[in-house]
């Protein structure tokens, strides 16, 4: 039986170095719950030793409990019979323990039953879950809908709806998708109106909904009648009833224990959360940066899954007389899997943090009103950082996920294509990652319109300022060619003063930025131990050339693809 | 009327990872030498009792023997849902066999008061004799059932159990106050919850003294419980020289790491002179005597 956190020694580092101290005194706020809860920490430390004894649980949990089941739930999967959706066996029993461990309100406040952690610790849970089972994630991962509730419900909603997740006697589900609204949110069609007692009611059709069979469900719905862009959408809290029929679950590539269901709204009862119209702008773009957040821990977690089979593999496997993985063609594979797994995971608990800071400025601009003129500027650059690194760490996350999956099974060869080796579920289930919760397209135009207004050379200087990089200089000038390349691209593209240009080149840009911002952390993961010395100087030798070859291709003026592909692309309209 | 149910647990060495040094020369275990580990089908006795405090109400109690550092099992009992733990700690107990072992647990359950149900692991991994909780029904003049793989019913007056036997099972049924010894076929136990670990992760130890408080635990609520009470012999009334090595008629000669490798099967002829040799054999090679 293992236990993924502590079997891991670069989350053991990152438990080790992670600065805490300013997110545990936002999160505790004076270390007030210290004479309601005993289980409220007294101060930094007891608090750190909190994160950790927690930690410790679930990576037993998933070690031990989530991981010997998985392959079980892949195969038997999430059914639909009559109308009702039925988990797998060990999904159930892996929610039932982890609603033993009373780990299910995580991030919610301790006046309602939940933990009060922080996004970072959040994060690091969801990745142990996710390596042990992905599908799992969908349901564990999905906290971030009573955390929705909790920043925009009522005192009223949150005292009725918040308890029962912190139990885990209630599972939650996003409704946002539609048939014609996938990426293009601003076209949801289903609709929301008010009888004469004042009570909202659903009419329309959901596609994609994960776990949608859930108890409690936020939707998205057109409140505003006649109108068809975002402004005109808000967003409802709905109890499960009668009203709503799943009317089939997705047949699916991976996750097989996670329901992918759609949805028929028949006149169902829900209530508003927050204010009319606020909710695609506002509560839904809050609900989808803390869900991307979660799906790229969810990819750093299946990377580490496949990065461990296939270095066992590698290990056991003989051929030629010697174990393969002494072949360069074989240890350069598991070599790249690695540093790329912690190049993300260090950009995956930096952004985490940020993250926490954002969310501990305003609750406390709330909490302490006299305070929020003084904080209003902190605020504002912490909410601009979350939100171009949320979507740069799902990005990145997710595709070197893939391609780590990708190198497993080919460490593995003819067996990885089998069954017989967990790789292919690994494979199967990662590709999601990618895609759901905006696909990595999408991800670069939420991150676009900062990086190119400076925000990632800002963040730059900032760590430079806080870090003496002269230990670790020699790699540290590799991460400043990073920067200078990444400055480049931008006044380029700035330059060329085509929309059509930029955003054709704006992948090449914010992949550039990704490389800046992990190769700078990095280097600070270097100052604390020499094999980070060396994790920094394989991600950055390749770093290098990527964001060289990038820069040039857009310095060329390369506009080859946007007046060709007419004609390249077969039968593509004229 | 809600249960009062005990739990006798032990903090074991982990005799996964046997090394060369885990016997000390006067025969008993060196604990030192192994990591220590909550014994696992004391986990199940645990479990099983939190489960009838569920169903029924009631209040848990866990009890261990063992020096100072013992009490981490009592903080893993608090860990999982036990509301009360009481640490038996003494120079005194030292060095106990099972005998002495069951007679000071004897008289600290004695000293708790009054009980519904005790239950016990069926065996710890360090000894493997399986004696203790038998030994302490005895000595409390309870009924006992051995070996329980699941707890078919209780009440508040009445447990009907099934209890594994050679080749089969049985189902018995008895009056309260009982002893079951549990094995790890009767349930799964819960994990720690994160918050009780948060809760009483740094609760110390306290001596104490003078009687049992009944107003030290309310029945049916859930702490927070200050300090893991801690007994010497004195403070249960136990005669000292029927505590640990003094106390302990059993000597152990030697502990030994035995690996089974053979694989296949010796056919030995069905006569007296052949039967006599393998068991000679059997002697010669320590396995019989």
């Amino acid at each position: 039986m293992s236990n993924f956190f502590r079997d891991n020694p670069d989350i053991l580092f990152h438990m080790e170095h992670l600065d805490f101290s300013r997110i545990v005194e936002l999160k505790e706020d004076g270390f007030a719950d210290r004479d309601r809860f005993p289980e409220a920490p007294t101060d930094l430390e007891d608090a750190v030793d909190n994160y950790r004894r927690v930690l410790d649980i679930v990576g037993d949990i998933a070690g031990g409990y989530v991981a010997p089941r998985a392959e079980q739930v892949d195969r038997t999967g999430a059914r639909f019979a009559d109308g009702v959706v039925t988990y797998a066996p060990g999904t159930r029993e892996a929610l039932e323990r982890l609603r033993q461990a009373e780990v299910m309100g995580f991030t919610l406040p301790r006046r309602y039953g939940g933990l009060n952690m922080p996004k970072t610790v959040y994060s690091i849970a969801i990745e142990m879950i996710s390596r042990a089972d992905a599908s799992l994630m969908n349901i564990f991962g999905l906290q971030e809908i009573a955390d929705t509730i909790n920043k925009f419900g009522s005192e009223e909603q949150k005292q009725r709806y918040l308890p029962r997740f912190c139990e885990g006697s209630v599972m939650g589900s996003m409704a946002l998708t539609e048939p014609d609204a996938g990426s293009d949110l601003q076209s949801v069609r289903l609709r929301s109106h008010q009888d004469e007692d004042g009570i909202w009611h659903l009419n329309g059709v959901k596609r994609f909904i994960t776990n949608g069979c859930a108890d409690i469900s936020l939707v998205m719905a057109r409140s505003e009648e006649g109108t068809t862009g975002g402004r005109g959408i808000s967003l409802f809290i709905y109890e499960r009833d009668e009203h709503m029929r799943i009317r089939r679950i997705e047949e699916k590539l991976g996750i097989h224990g996670s329901p992918t269901c759609e949805l028929q709204f028949d006149d169902a009862p829900a209530e508003l959360l927050g204010r009319r119209k606020m909710g695609l702008v506002k509560y839904t773009m809050s609900l989808m940066n803390g869900a991307r957040l979660g799906v790229a821990a969810q990819a750093v977690g299946i990377a580490e899954a496949a990065c461990r089979e296939a270095t066992r593999y590698a290990r056991d496997r003989t051929q030629f007389k010697k174990p393969i993985h002494q072949f360069a063609a074989v240890y350069e594979m598991l070599t790249c899997m690695q540093v790329d797994i912690e190049a993300a995971r260090t950009l995956l608990y930096e952004t985490s943090r940020i993250v926490d800071i954002k969310e501990g400025l305003e609750e406390k601009a709330e909490r302490h009103p006299e305070s929020a003129r003084d904080i209003a500027g902190a605020v504002k650059r912490y909410t601009k950082l979350a939100g171009v690194l949320t979507p740069m760490v799902k990005a990145y996350a997710s595709e070197v996920a893939n391609r780590i999956c990708y190198d497993a099974i080919q460490v593995h060869a003819g067996v990885g294509f089998t069954c017989d080796f967990p790789v292919e579920r690994l494979y199967r289930d990662v590709r999601i990652t990618n895609i759901y919760e905006g696909t990595t397209q999408l991800q670069v135009v939420a991150a676009i319109g900062t990086v190119l207004g400076g925000g990632i050379s800002e963040l730059l200087s900032a760590y430079e300022e806080e870090y003496d990089f002269s230990p670790v200089s020699e790699r540290f000038a590799q991460a400043e060619q990073l920067r200078r390349d990444l400055e480049a691209a931008v006044s380029a593209v700035k330059q060329a003063g085509d929309p059509a240009f930029q955003e054709y080149h704006s992948r090449r840009i914010v992949e550039t930025a990704i490389d800046a911002v992990t190769g700078y952390r990095l280097c600070i993961d270097a100052l604390y131990s020499e094999r980070k010395r060396k994790v920094a100087a394989l991600f950055l030798a390749r770093a290098v050339h990527r964001c060289r070859t990038r820069l040039e291709i857009i310095l060329s003026g390369d506009r080859n693809c946007m007046d060709f592909h007419p004609e390249i692309i077969a039968g593509f309209p004229e | 009327m809600p249960l009062k149910i005990i739990v006798t647990v032990k903090q074991v060495p982990d005799t996964h990872n046997v090394s060369g040094d885990a016997m000390k020369p006067d025969g008993t275990v060196n604990r030192a030498a192994l990591p220590a580990i909550f014994n696992p089908e004391d986990l199940n006795a645990l479990e099983e009792a939190l489960r009838i405090k569920d169903t029924l109400g009631g209040t848990v109690t866990a009890v261990t023997m063992g020096p100072p550092g013992a009490s981490e099992v009592l903080r893993e009992c608090l860990y999982r849902g036990a509301d009360d733990v009481v640490l038996l700690s003494d120079r005194r107990f030292a060095g106990a066999d099972t005998l002495a072992t069951s007679y000071t647990l004897a008289c600290a359950i004695r000293k708790l008061g009054d009980f519904d149900l005790i239950l016990c692991g069926r065996q710890a991994i360090d000894g493997d004799t399986a004696q203790v909780g038998p030994q302490i029904a005895e000595k409390l003049g309870i009924n006992q059932f051995t070996s329980v793989s699941e707890v078919i019913d209780v009440s508040t007056d009445h447990i009907t159990v099934r209890r594994t036997i050679e080749s089969g099972f049985e189902i018995l049924r008895s009056g309260l106050p009982v002893l079951l010894t549990i094995t790890s076929d009767a349930n799964e136990p819960r994990p720690p919850s994160a918050k009780r670990a948060m809760a009483y992760k740094r609760i110390g130890r306290q001596a104490c003294q003078g009687d049992f408080d009944e107003a030290y635990i309310q029945p049916g609520v859930c702490g927070p419980l200050d300090f893991i009470r801690e007994w010497n012999a004195d403070s249960i009334g136990a005669d000292p020289q029927r505590c640990g090595l003094s106390g302990s008629p059993t000597k152990v000669k030697k502990v030994q790491n035995v690996v089974l490798t053979a694989s296949d099967s010796r056919k030995v002829p069905n006569t007296d002179a052949d039967i006599a040799k393998l068991i000679h054999d059997l002697i010669e090679e320590n396995i019989l005597g």
